[in-house]
């Protein structure tokens, strides 16, 4: 569960950014990098808590 | 170690007053974690726009901000991490063996009230993030007072919020802001991004047109006159500002606090991890909005940082000028607050950050000072740095010099007047000059913290022996 988490949360990194890497080269319209980093907000701040800085179970 | 332990270490709730055991020590990546998250906050998003308004050019504000980082790490490696390592105790404590019980307390009242005005500035900072969505007038770039009722309820209220929660639960907006720092680290470059992009479009021409990134740069910080009530910053002035903006904690030596759980001095090094996330992607990308912003609109002056994002970032922007203003105001208004209280014992924590966090919001709502806010950063540096100085000379120089460190624990006093006239002395000779124009603020404190050096040690030598002879 930790593991899956944290590749969430990694995922929703990448989209944070990864948008306006795009926008940058012209690849997409600022309205969908706007979007996609909202949705990568709340991603990130939904998975995120359950495993950054909880002590991992042996 | 889990991040509650890591905050209570880095508030100097622990080994307040004993050195810090070697089982307590921490490991690198800690350090680099904590400044990381520490120097991306609400304020950069200030202090890059106020460059560009300061008129700086693209070579002196990458190549200043690149130099003067580089010498506030230094600063952290070679003047406060060393001594931090081997006496492995509060910033607080050693100045009450060198300086006495009482002159701690003024220590604490100059710095609590220093930290309450950068709070207020990060109340600010979030309070512009809420004018987007209430659409109310906010300052203008040279505003000292509010200028509308909308501004000052919302900074009334963000302001207490934030003070509220300081109170109740720091420990979960720590937590909450370790949650938040790498996601907010990869807005604040997105900023620079879309904003460069942006540039680019307004422009009307091509990346390769303007003569690539450095022909951009050269677009964004065209450098020329500041804006009306703005100083003219060159690289020297974004060189020292960058060096000494943090000079509080490094020269200052407010972080041996921190430091102090280092297993080596060179962990000092992790302060780059702030100094080039925090104050220079970050402060760079801001600056890169506020640089569009001027471009498209000549006329448009106002420093904000929450239409600045959200015109960038929509809501996710928004978000983080919210949470930029919000994590960093929270710990700012509890450190006031233990400093405060340091002063007035008996009065309960809780009431002390929730009076601390109203003078921070009552700031807030007067827009100058953020607005100023790179002369103020200078002048909170300028009046902790002797201190620094005085910590430095007695902790390395005392013993090869033949005089008593830690002279009032040795001697057994209350207050050693000694540091007081040094400290007062040069922040007053420091302020006279920059108040007569004669050297700038954000240049005086390096003079500054050589005559607070030399003046210790000529008044330690005068005065010492007698009062030990006495």
């Amino acid at each position: 569960m930790r593991k899956a988490l944290q590749t969430v949360s990694v995922l929703s990194l990448l989209m944070t950014i990864v948008p306006s890497v795009m926008f940058l080269s012209g690849a997409v319209e600022l309205a969908q990098v706007k979007l996609l980093m909202i949705f990568a907000t709340v991603v990130w701040f939904a998975a995120t808590p359950f495993w950054m800085g909880k002590k991992v179970s042996s | 170690m889990t991040d509650e332990a890591k905050q209570e270490h880095h508030v100097g709730d622990e080994f307040e007053r004993e050195p810090v055991p070697k089982s307590a020590w921490l490991g690198f990546k800690s350090f680099i974690g904590q400044y990381a998250g520490e120097h991306c906050a609400g304020t950069e998003l200030m202090i890059g726009p106020l460059f560009v308004a300061a008129g700086v050019s693209a070579f002196d504000v990458i190549g200043g901000l690149f130099v003067g980082n580089l010498l506030a790490v230094l600063s952290w490696m070679f003047l406060c991490a060393p001594i931090a390592v081997r006496a492995r105790l509060t910033l607080y404590y050693q100045l009450e063996k060198i300086c006495g019980k009482h002159m701690v307390i003024l220590y604490n009242l100059a710095n609590g009230i220093m930290f309450c005005f950068l709070a207020g500035s990060m109340i600010t900072v979030s309070a512009t993030a809420v004018g987007v969505w209430f659409d109310f007038p906010m300052p203008a770039l040279s505003d000292v007072m509010p200028n509308s009722i909308g501004w000052v309820m919302a900074v009334l209220v963000v302001g207490a919020l934030i003070s509220v929660v300081a109170a109740f639960g720091y420990k979960m907006v720590a937590r909450f802001a370790n949650i938040a720092a790498p996601w907010m680290v990869l807005v604040f470059l997105a900023f620079g991004l879309i904003g460069a992009r942006q540039f680019i479009a307004a422009s009307g021409s091509s990346l390769s047109e303007m003569g690539g990134i450095w022909g951009l740069a050269n677009e964004i910080w065209k450098g020329g006159d500041p804006l009306p009530g703005q100083v003219k910053f060159t690289f020297w002035h974004v060189t020292f500002f960058a060096w000494f903006c943090n000079m509080a904690m490094h020269i200052g030596m407010s972080d041996l606090s921190v430091f102090r759980f280092a297993k080596k001095s060179w962990y000092g090094a992790a302060s780059a991890s702030g100094m080039y996330v925090g104050h220079f992607m970050a402060w760079l990308a801001a600056s890169i909005l506020y640089a569009l912003q001027l471009h498209i609109d000549p006329a448009n002056t106002d420093v904000l940082p929450g239409p600045l994002a959200y015109k960038a970032c929509g809501i996710a922007g928004l978000i983080c000028v919210i949470i930029a203003g919000w994590t960093t105001a929270n710990p700012t208004i509890y450190r006031a607050g233990l400093a405060f209280q340091a002063i007035m014992p008996k009065v309960s924590r809780f009431k002390v950050t929730l009076a601390t966090g109203a003078i921070a919001t009552l700031a807030g709502v007067f827009p100058g000072i953020a607005m100023k806010l790179l002369g103020f950063v200078a002048i909170y540096g300028m009046v902790l740095m002797p201190m620094g100085a005085i910590i430095f000379v007695d902790f390395w120089l005392f013993d090869r010099l033949g005089l008593k460190k830690n002279y009032a624990e040795q001697c057994g006093i209350n207050f050693n007047w000694i540091p007081l006239v040094t400290w007062v002395s040069v922040c007053s000779v420091c302020a006279w000059l920059a108040q007569t124009g004669r050297v700038q603020i954000f240049f005086v404190s390096l003079p500054g913290w050589f005559a607070a050096a030399v003046l210790y040690i000529v008044l330690s030598k005068l005065f010492q022996k007698k009062e030990i002879s006495s």
